[in-house]
């Protein structure tokens, strides 16, 4: 790989990438307030891209920034001070700059807690999300309420309040305590999990099937939590699980916008390097010994789907036994339900179906639930029935690309009668 | 900081008392860890009056301020240093007492 030219846009683009949740955490730190952190950081941004497109990016553009960012603060603070508001805190801040400097290596932990802060259970999950990509991955307002499909002013005043609860509340800058980081832990790969998978099957018509951009910037974020947190089995399961599932993707919808199930997928197509990168990760959690979480053991299923050249290959008892390990740590009717799928493989579709038909209850308002009940129904040839089910999948189905592999399978029956 | 924890009752689904000690132990436990600034149960919301002399003279009124299935049935003032410390408070006290517990904290103190 070679350096982007230096000043060009990709350059720009990376140092963005690789420095923002840096700049944001150090100054939060600095300035106890992440509305003043946040600001800052897009001022030194917006000044480094003017400068640098003609200059070049400097030796070390993160020192460059975090200063710049540090002076935007100090002068708006200065600035608010002056109209006699903030006297006192200004004062209290510019006492606490005067401090020695942060010891190297304090700074990996600055993003930790900013991570911790953004992805905190006393924030509404929703805003969780927001705040994690706006103040980590350094989306801009706009993308955000693109990806989420709601007005810009909407996304805005969701962040805001965030950030005004996180001081407010007195939502603490620091790593959990040991008894509850790996609930906490579990809060931020929740939050991470959600963007992947709002990029992987968009929830809304309206919105293109597939969109790289949020389960990149998914996996981007779980790989900087994977390089704080090393150690943690359930980040490493969850990067396996995105990095099998993203290798996935551009065999997952056909030419025509079609949803291409994972049987039907041309796995010569699927990206090899992150299969093997995803098969060495959840080798290596094997490898621990340790007990696995919900996180290793999704990923330990796509692992078995991704390790047979031809979908007739999958070891289906692995992957039963694997959903029996799940279902003890996530009784859920969601999981119960995917169990299903692969007991239809082992024990045929009859016995599937009369486990779905047990989480009718639970799951009637969920598309996959009628999707699965509908394919169950074509293979034991109940021909009508499964085309009602096909209609119930497609009411309650939001993706595109869903709908239109749906509405061919219900269509294969013929016209309604 | 102050953190108010406000007892959530609820009239569908009345607080289970079978462990009366819990809270008199929870109490002892706020004052021990230096914590505890105040703390009361209330009565029944049917015994409010509320007041209102925002016309001049006070009117009297009979009641809650507001009829619903969710009621203040009580309340502690604790200190905490930030949210984790009073929601790990709350998750005891709502133990403790057998209801909900709203954690909010005081813009000012007098």
């Amino acid at each position: 790989m070679t350096d982007p030219a230096p000043g060009s846009d990709e350059a720009l683009t990376r140092v963005h990438r690789e420095e923002w949740a840096r700049v944001v955490a150090t100054l939060a730190r600095r300035f106890g307030d992440l509305d003043i952190a946040e600001d800052a950081a897009a001022e030194a941004f917006a000044t480094a891209v003017e400068r640098w497109r003609t200059h070049g990016v400097p030796p070390n553009p993160g020192a460059w920034l975090t200063t710049t960012a540090a002076n935007k603060a100090l002068d708006r603070i200065r600035r608010e001070s002056r109209r006699g508001t903030k006297q006192r805190q200004a004062h209290m801040l510019t006492d606490q700059l005067a401090g020695p400097p942060e010891p190297e290596g304090a700074v990996e932990d600055e993003r930790l807690r900013l991570l911790f802060t953004c992805a905190h259970p006393a924030l509404a999950p929703e805003a969780r999300i927001a705040l994690t990509l706006r103040l980590v991955g350094g989306l801009t307002v706009a993308e955000i309420a693109h990806a989420f499909l709601v007005q810009e002013t909407t996304m805005a005043q969701r962040i805001t309040r965030a950030k005004a609860k996180v001081k407010a509340a007195g939502i603490p800058w620091r790593v959990p305590s040991e008894t509850d980081l790996p609930a906490r832990v579990d809060g931020v790969l929740t939050v991470l999990y959600l963007v992947f998978n709002e990029g992987y099957l968009a929830s809304s018509a309206d919105a293109d099937p597939v969109r790289a951009e949020l389960t990149g910037e998914a996996i981007r974020l779980t790989r900087l939590v994977r390089e704080l947190l090393p150690d943690d089995g359930e980040v490493a399961g969850l990067l396996a699980l995105m990095l099998l599932t993203e290798a996935r993707r551009s065999a997952r919808v056909s030419a025509g916008g079609e949803l291409v199930p994972l049987d039907q997928q041309d796995r010569g197509a699927w990206d090899q390097e992150l299969v093997a990168e995803g098969h060495a990760l959840v080798r290596e959690r094997l490898a621990s010994g340790r007990p696995p979480g919900r996180f290793q053991v999704l990923a330990a299923i796509n692992a078995v789907h991704t390790d047979a050249a031809d979908a007739r290959d999958t070891d289906w008892s692995q992957v039963v036994a694997l959903y029996d390990q799940l279902v003890r740590l996530d009784p859920s009717p969601v999981v119960t339900l995917n169990r299903a799928i692969a007991v239809a493989e082992l024990d045929g579709p009859h016995v599937a179906l009369a486990q779905v038909d047990t989480l009718s209850a639970h799951l009637a308002g969920y598309h996959a639930f009628h999707a699965t009940r509908a394919d169950l129904l074509r293979r034991l040839g109940r021909g009508a029935e499964a085309r009602e089910a096909y209609d119930r999948a497609i009411g309650l189905a939001g993706n595109a690309a869903e709908s239109a592999y749906l509405t061919r399978r219900r269509d294969q029956f013929g016209p309604a009668r | 900081m102050h953190y108010l924890l406000t007892v959530i009752g609820d009239t569908d689904n009345p607080a289970d008392d079978s462990a009366p000690g819990a809270i008199d132990a929870f109490n002892d436990r706020l004052k021990d860890e230096g914590r505890w600034v105040f703390a009361g149960g209330l009565t029944d919301p049917q015994d409010a009056t509320v007041t209102d002399s925002r016309g001049g003279e006070p009117v009297f009124t009979d009641g809650p301020f507001v009829e619903s299935k969710e009621f203040l049935a009580g309340f502690w003032v604790v200190t905490a240093d930030d949210l984790d410390v009073a929601l790990a408070l709350s998750a005891d006290a709502s133990r403790a007492c057998h209801r909900k517990v709203e954690v909010r904290p005081f813009g000012g103190v007098a």
